[in-house]
């Protein structure tokens, strides 16, 4: 290795089989996306703290029995390491993740289009019709770089959310709309202001009518109050706690 | 921390609309300037509560810095905080792998049932809260039911209302609460002989035979097998209050550990229960200290 690489703090590893210089620090998506090597991200933005949630970014490192997956947005490149994007083991991870995010949240865009990119061509799960996939984008946006704080998760195991304290409005909410903005589950932004037939929904819940017919918005990913997308105030909560 | 030293530690007075925010800044000035206390902090409220208030959670957000989302995430994440007033009797139904297929799932239906109420609920009265734990680590006595600190295994749904009715008659933890009691087989952890005396029953069961030294002499101490009874037997008179000496009978070698006792700080006696597991009791005589560890 030449000296200047050292000094620069660069360092040597193998992607795909190419010798390949990156900065000290990066991390392997860093490192892999900035030479060109696609890997799909989905709880991945770039401005938020890495996170891991979603699994899709996986590669694989080592070699032989050694050889394991790892999520590329939380690995620190390291000298010396070989990594393979896009091995049979890695896309296998991939499809396999793809196709159970599509079966908890089937109704999303960027689901539905990653999964046909990677040649999901099936669903042996049943569809949950989820309307949050945890990958926690909307909590890191809302912290790191509204600086509220406002949402966070809650509970754990399958009764995890993500939501506001005691599911009343926030105090450090500022309704700036940024944790539906990096909503991967509701892209599609819901349009519905004062003519109902004319409403596109599917934004914060699902493909089913507008907001305004549901019976309230506790199972909306909408944690302001009014929404910024659709200016329908939320109903007052109810009393108690959720469980 | 064994079964009723959690217990004890829930208990506290009921909450009191008018020290609430004191006592909260109180246990936040013995936490201040700890980096990532905030478990502490909140065990504590849940400990001298009973429950996590929501006043309280938002005294700990303010006091220390953090949002209040990432407060109730913490507290929702822990099983072992509560958001709501918990009831009298605290019932622990365990539902872990063994447990479940012998049947946890129908004795916890069962004990629903019988207070209407499901898993994670109080009932009108603020008598019981039901609640289901992954596993107690005592497999082996599954299904497991812990009411108020108090095991009982190997439970059926007919066994369902009379731990009800210990519970509701204070009768957990007394000699006539029997349901409770465990029966266990005890060694001696330096030479693994058995300690068990069938020729002299207490409690209908072969008893514990221990030597005991006090002062100049020398005795047989009988303590019986069902762990949570307290009766013994000895053939000479040993003072209550008297520290002494446990030996094995078998191998003569000291049985008296470094553990202090939580109630009076005499030493703890460590006895191996067959299948796995060590009962301490406090070296002090008349002294009510026993413990259960199972692996």
């Amino acid at each position: 290795m030449s000296r200047w690489k050292e000094w620069i703090g660069m360092i040597n590893l193998a992607i795909n089989g190419f010798a390949v210089t990156v900065e000290d620090g990066s991390t392997l998506l860093e490192a892999a996306q900035f030479l060109g090597f696609p890997i799909p991200t989905l709880c991945h933005l770039e401005g938020l703290s890495p996170y891991g949630a979603c699994r899709l970014c996986v590669v694989q490192i080592g070699q032989g029995d050694r050889a394991r997956l790892v999520s590329s947005c939380t690995y620190p490149a390291q000298e010396g390491l070989r990594v393979w994007t896009a091995s049979n083991r890695v896309l296998r991870a991939r499809r396999m993740v793809l196709e159970l995010l599509l079966g908890s949240c089937p109704q999303s865009k960027t689901i539905q289009d990653l999964a046909s990119a990677h040649g999901v061509r099936q669903q042996r799960f049943r569809q949950e019709q989820e309307d949050c996939i945890l990958c926690g984008r909307c909590v890191r946006m809302c912290r790191e770089q509204m600086v509220a704080g406002a949402i966070a998760f809650r509970g754990r195991g399958a009764t995890r959310s993500i939501g506001t304290p005691f599911d009343r409005n926030s105090e450090q909410c500022r309704l700036c709309g940024g944790c539906l903005y990096v909503c991967p589950a509701c892209e599609l932004r819901c349009t519905y202001t004062d003519a109902p037939e004319r409403a596109v929904c599917g934004g914060c819940a699902n493909l089913a009518p507008p907001c305004a017919e549901q019976e309230g918005f506790d199972h909306m990913m909408c944690y302001m109050n009014p929404c910024v997308a659709c200016e329908i105030p939320t109903p007052e909560p109810q009393p108690g706690v959720p469980s | 921390m064994t079964a009723a030293e959690i217990k004890e530690e829930r208990w506290f007075a009921p909450p009191d609309a008018g020290d609430d925010e004191l006592d909260v800044a109180e246990i936040l000035q013995k936490h201040a300037g700890q980096r990532g206390g905030l478990i502490a902090v909140l065990a504590d409220i849940q400990s001298r509560w009973g429950y996590l208030p929501e006043s309280a959670l938002r005294s700990v957000s303010a006091a220390m810095d953090r949002p209040l989302a990432d407060v109730y995430g913490i507290a929702t994440f822990y099983r072992a905080f509560s958001l709501t007033p918990r009831g009298e009797h605290l019932i622990c139904v365990c539902l872990g792998t063994a447990c479940h297929v012998r049947g946890g799932p129908g004795v916890a239906e069962e004990i629903g049932r019988q207070l209407g109420i499901h898993s994670g609920q109080t009932t009108d009265d603020g008598r019981f809260t039901l609640e289901t734990v992954n596993c107690l680590g005592a497999c082996a006595l599954g299904p497991v039911v812990v009411i108020d600190g108090h095991y009982y295994s190997k439970v059926t749904r007919l066994r369902v209302a009379g731990m009800l009715e210990d519970a509701r008659e204070g009768r957990l933890g007394t000699a006539e609460g029997r349901e409770h009691r465990l029966p266990i087989e005890v060694a001696c952890p330096r030479c693994n002989h058995s300690l068990m005396d069938a020729g002299h029953p207490i409690d209908e069961r072969p008893s514990i035979r221990v030597t005991v030294g006090f002062g100049e002499d020398y005795g047989h101490l009988r303590l019986s097998s069902w762990f949570g009874s307290q009766r013994s037997g000895s053939e000479s008179e040993i003072p209550a209050g008297r520290l002494t000496d446990f030996l094995c009978p078998y191998c003569h070698q000291g049985l008296t550990g470094t553990d202090a006792c939580p109630e009076c700080e005499a030493p703890l006696v460590t006895l191996l229960v067959r299948g796995g597991g060590a009962v301490r009791l406090c070296s002090r005589q008349g002294c009510p200290t026993r413990r259960l560890d199972l692996p």
